[in-house]
């Protein structure tokens, strides 16, 4: 296959990138989109100019850091796939790719494709955790959890914190990745007694880092490689509400 | 947990993304109840002048013993403005805050969400315009060419200038997808949503919408083709 790339290439946190065309002509339709890459940025190397930078690592879609947009969508046309799961089988020969950046205030280009998602980190720290004292696990039967429970925490526990859902968003909203966390937590018992403070508590820090608001266009659940529903965000506004009318305190 | 959430209600509310869309998502009810109230109230402009000058008389007595005559409908005008005004300022605010997320957009646009998720801004503005066009043409009698002739007299001598009638279309038209997207809108972010419910109630505020624009439309329609003179 012969593929043109028109790829977003930035120095570094300061400067001031653009995007670069790169020809391919020995693409193979089983290569992955990284493996791809790779095969460009060995050309770049020896050719002595930079490589592209791009996230990556365990590329078997679990890990959350192929993070690029491609022809406008993040993690490429392929539903429920992450980039490094996504096949050149899905382009045509002599496609032209673009590939950026995510794009967010809150998700600053470092280099090239590589953004800081630690705001992710950040909104976790907020809350999305369940503070009970650990030690050996309790026996199973004590605390029963219904099986649709469990299979819809499961299911929003799936969420690998890609950012692939701001990158999406209209408005740079991170709801449905916050929305992910207080979903999983909030069907199991052992989240209940901090489920109104950690819904406050996570979309506080979330407008805090300058995501957007939510206006549910609904971009965020197109675009997820684990196919976290849009009805978990109204699960986190459900919460929130609760929370806003009853006062629930973090402190 | 690193918040203190202390402040009343309000602050409370109005301090986060998520409580101005519950403003939203609660003015946003009353416009949607109000519309479709005007909507019925229109149609009865089939039943002749008499019984549409009746009603629009009858508005305005309406527990006139006690409120004074308008009196209701000015209270029903009050809550509309506050309304108004609440919706529009939490929604710049939002729209500021979206445009700060993305400071350096996609060179690539993709288009994702549907087309009435993504007007609804531009839409809303749309329709506020129609609004204080449509209060000076038909209520005050502004920019009315009979001014004097009641509210039918007044709705026949507006939609008689074709112009008048088709910008009413289009913005009802607007006013369609702006409820198609906001009703759903609205009961995701008061939390009744859910993965079972979703294409139900999303099928549902189409329907509405669709109901509502082709109740409004209709009467333009019928003034134009000479149903209603």
């Amino acid at each position: 296959m012969r593929i043109t790339l028109r790829v977003w290439r930035q120095k570094n946190a300061d400067a001031k990138g653009k995007m670069e065309k790169y020809k391919l002509d020995d693409v193979e339709e089983d290569m992955s989109f990284l493996e791809m890459l790779d095969v460009l940025n060995e050309k770049l190397v020896l050719a002595d100019e930079d490589p592209i930078s791009f996230d990556h690592d365990c590329r078997e879609g679990i890990c959350g850091s192929c993070a690029m947009v491609i022809n406008g969508t993040p993690h490429g046309p392929q539903k429920n796939t992450t980039t490094c799961q996504l096949h050149m089988r899905h382009f045509k020969d002599g496609d032209t790719i673009d590939v950026e950046p995510w794009r967010a205030r809150a998700f600053p280009v470092i280099k090239d494709l590589v953004t800081d998602r630690s705001a992710f980190d950040q909104i976790i720290q907020a809350g999305g955790y369940v503070s009970v004292n650990t030690g050996s696990a309790p026996e199973a039967h004590a605390t029963p959890v219904d099986k649709v429970s469990a299979d819809d925490a499961f299911d929003a526990a799936t969420c690998i914190g890609c950012g692939a859902c701001v990158a999406a968003c209209p408005n740079g909203s991170s709801m449905l990745f916050t929305s992910a966390k207080v979903t999983h937590l909030g069907l199991l018992p052992q989240g209940q007694p901090e489920r109104q403070t950690r819904a406050i508590s996570m979309l506080a820090k979330q407008d805090e880092l300058d995501f957007g608001g939510c206006t549910n266009v609904g971009a965020c659940a197109e675009v997820c490689p684990k196919g976290i529903p849009l009805a978990s965000i109204s699960r986190l506004n459900h919460d929130v509400l609760g929370a806003t009318l009853t006062g629930a305190r973090a402190d | 947990m690193v918040l203190t959430q202390q402040r009343n209600i309000v602050t409370r509310t109005w301090g986060s993304s998520v409580g101005k869309k519950f403003v939203m998502a609660v003015t946003g009810v009353i416009f949607l109840l109000y519309v479709i109230a005007h909507m019925i109230g229109n149609l009865k402009i089939f039943f002749g002048r008499e019984t549409f000058d009746a009603y629009s008389e009858h508005l305005r007595t309406l527990g006139a013993d006690i409120f004074g005559y308008s009196g209701v409908l000015w209270i029903i005008r009050v809550v509309l403005i506050a309304a108004v005004v609440l919706h529009m300022v939490a929604a710049f605010s939002l729209w500021y805050k979206a445009k700060r997320a993305r400071p350096v957009g996609y060179q690539h646009k993709g288009h994702q969400g549907s087309y009435a998720a993504r007007t609804m801004r531009w839409g809303g503005v749309i329709i506020a315009l129609f609004v204080i066009w449509h209060i000076l043409d038909l209520t005050t009698g502004t920019v009315n060419p009979d001014p004097a002739g009641g509210a039918y007299g007044k709705l026949v001598a507006s939609f008689d200038r074709p112009v008048v009638a088709i910008f009413y279309i289009v913005a009802m038209v607007a006013l369609s997808f702006h409820i198609s997207h906001g009703l759903w809108s609205g009961i995701q972010t008061l939390g009744g949503n859910s993965a079972v419910k979703q294409h139900a109630l999303k099928s549902f505020s189409i329907g509405v919408g669709v109901v509502v624009a082709v109740g409004f439309a209709i009467i333009p329609v019928s003034v134009m083709i000479g149903l209603v003179r």
